[in-house]
């Protein structure tokens, strides 16, 4: 009753969006869709809400054909557009009103499921919608998107230019809502979200490069992985760039992520290349790899 | 929103009821008199003594009245020649000449109708004075017409305008919002969020229809007042046969209003597409020029103005006092219009993209 997706594609003109997808997310999972913008998250997410019709392929949303079902599907799913699309001149209430009495229900048949979420923006419940903030919006339409309790979430993007603070509190969210039986599609650009959901997808060029759990995706890195860093870090990445035995240089947070093409690597080589180099302060140490290197490394 | 949407059309509704109209007045008049005889100088006094002309100067010469019309200053002269005098009583008959600049070739025709009335009765004056004298014949009969205007006698231009001023603004307005409304939907994002719920078509079109209906309805009632208290128009016909037309009328607008919103992605899109077809109909509806001389394949398009049978509608029942038979024929045709209109933006609106 999950989400099943087989042989999808979908070219818009003359660019491909989705080429040949596959993908089966069970019943009360938490999946994440990981990948760029323009990847073609956009475009399953509308397939699968029953927006868009797929060229080839077959997709079933908690049991129901995309084509020949859409109505069912339109109200079994919650959706929230990766663009805030509520009712911008309507207040925070009325907006919640409204999707209610759309989908044939009222607010305080199904409050128990979004209480956690609505009373953190009840205090501003005849603010007008358009006049929230970031977070209070993202909030609301969550609200909205599960008033009519609905079995499959798609969220696109939801946390796509929220602070650092309200995208935590909504990954908790996402959590108590999986505990409740809903399945939750979510797609994020952001690849340190992706270590929270049960699996993820990785997604690029309109081509799924790889379904797992995260910790399994992490584990396909191929190499050893190395943090290093110095005094500047501009002349930092030429150097490596131009080394002989370089894999691949990637710049990550303070540190450079750095993969070396030999089997057995000597880190004192390195360090002596990058003071030849004129570098200073060089620190190189061993590390794990992460989504976003694991990303980086099938995308290539 | 509301107050714009009901203030603005006011205004145009006082602003172009005065501002369009036929009549013309403050007509610059100047003239080349080279007769300087009393009867040339009556003549001259009758164009001064008119409402219509505001004398401006004596030409010393046809040239100089030339110039002066070249350059714009004045919009008529009459040009009388020597011996004006003189030649009239010896032939009982004589010729001056009238310059009218006819750039605008409907002010002209005016001027002209005005200038020859004058010369006309002028020349009766001076007939019945030269018959005094010679006394000989006898007055011949003469038949004059004396026209009669019926259901505007006073041919009053307000009477005649505001009634197609006021469907003017009711279909302006009505089309505008329900064309941009849908459309400002697509634009931020709530109707992608709308289709996936599981919301009827025809409910959300009704939805998103029916308040502008309302507000048509509502500007007809304000137009009315207004047309009934500040322009004093009669209205003879009944007023719930106006409202009746009226709410099928603004259906096909609606659904006009829907069909754009169909086709296009923005709100430019659909105000500018909006904007073609509404000086389309409002220049083919008989409001300003009358559709009789119109080319006769204009003729056949105005069958297909929505507008022109409103206008002609209103005018019946508010000036000649129709009733539902004489309206009857035209009515049919707007409620047929309304089902073809809104069974195409009906079946054109799609819930997927």
């Amino acid at each position: 009753m999950g989400i099943l997706v087989k042989n999808i594609s979908k070219s818009y003109d003359k660019v491909t969006a989705l080429s040949n997808i596959s993908l089966d997310v069970k019943p009360g999972e938490l999946f994440g869709l990981i990948g760029p913008d323009g990847a073609g998250k956009t475009t399953l997410f509308r397939i699968l809400t029953t927006l868009l019709i797929a060229d080839k392929g077959q997709a079933t949303v908690a049991g129901f054909d995309v084509l020949s079902d859409y109505k069912s599907i339109r109200n079994s799913v919650g959706y929230m557009p990766g663009r805030f699309s509520l009712y911008q001149d309507l207040t925070v209430e009325e907006n919640l009103n409204f999707f209610a009495t759309i989908f044939g229900t009222t607010i305080a048949e199904n409050y128990d499921l979004i209480k956690d979420i609505y009373v953190q923006i009840e205090p501003f419940k005849n603010r007008r919608a358009g006049k929230l903030s970031g977070g209070m919006k993202q909030k609301l339409a969550l609200s909205c998107a599960l008033i009519h309790k609905p079995k499959v979430l798609f969220l696109d993007e939801p946390t796509t230019g929220v602070d650092p603070v309200s995208r935590k509190e909504f990954w908790e969210m996402l959590k108590r809502l999986r505990q409740k039986g809903i399945t939750i599609l979510v797609s994020t650009p952001y690849m340190d979200e992706a270590a929270l959901c049960d699996r993820i997808a990785l997604i690029q060029g309109g081509k799924i490069l790889e379904i797992d759990i995260p910790k399994a995706i992490v584990g396909h890195f191929p190499k050893p992985l190395y943090n290093i860093s110095a005094s500047n870090m501009y002349s930092l990445i030429t150097s490596l760039t131009h080394y002989e035995h370089t894999y691949s240089v990637f710049p990550f947070g303070e540190f450079v992520h750095y993969t070396d093409k030999r089997e057995a690597m000597n880190v004192e080589e390195i360090k002596s290349y990058l003071v030849q180099q004129g570098l200073t302060n060089i620190h190189i140490e061993r590390t794990q790899p992460t989504i976003e290197d694991t990303f980086m490394e099938l995308a290539k | 929103m509301l107050p714009i949407i009901f203030i603005l059309p006011v205004l145009q509704l006082v602003i172009l009821s005065n501002a369009a109209t036929y009549e013309i007045k403050n007509i610059t008049f100047g003239y080349v008199d080279a007769d300087n005889s009393s009867t040339s100088g009556g003549l001259i006094e009758r164009f001064e003594s008119s409402m219509y002309f505001n004398v401006s100067e004596k030409f010393s010469s046809q040239k100089d009245a030339y110039t002066a019309m070249q350059d714009g200053s004045v919009d008529v002269y009459i040009s009388i020649p020597t011996n004006f005098e003189r030649d009239l009583q010896e032939n009982q008959h004589n010729e001056i000449g009238v310059f009218i600049d006819a750039i605008d070739g409907s002010a002209a025709g005016v001027i002209n109708v005005y200038a020859n009335q004058i010369i006309r009765n002028y020349n009766k004056h001076i007939a019945t004075d030269l018959i005094q004298v010679s006394d000989s014949v006898q007055q011949p009969s003469s038949i004059e017409s004396i026209p009669l205007f019926w259901y505007n006698e006073t041919l009053n231009y307000k009477t005649f305008m505001v009634p197609g001023i006021l469907v003017l603004l009711v279909t302006m307005i009505t089309l505008f919002l329900s064309g941009m409304n849908i459309v400002r939907e697509k634009e931020i994002g709530t109707l992608e969020q709308i289709n996936v719920t599981p919301i009827k078509k025809y409910q959300f079109i009704i939805g998103k229809l029916f308040p502008f209906w309302v507000l048509g309805m509502g500007l007809l009632t304000v137009g009315l007042i207004l047309a009934k208290f500040i322009f004093n128009v009669p209205i003879l016909g009944n007023l719930l046969l106006l409202y009746g037309y009226t709410s099928v009328y603004i259906l096909v607008i609606l659904g006009m209003g829907l069909f754009i919103s169909n086709f296009t992605d923005t709100q430019q899109q659909a105000m500018f597409i909006a904007w073609f077809f509404i000086v389309i109909f409002i220049l083919m509806s008989g409001l300003f020029t009358p559709i009789e001389s119109m080319p006769k394949w204009a003729q056949i398009l105005t069958e297909f103005n929505p507008i022109k049978y409103f206008v002609e509608i209103i005018r019946m029942v508010m000036l000649k006092g129709s009733g539902f038979t004489d309206i009857f024929p035209l009515a049919i045709k707007t409620l047929a219009y309304a089902i073809v209109m809104n069974g195409l933006a009906v079946w054109s609106y799609k819930k997927t993209t």
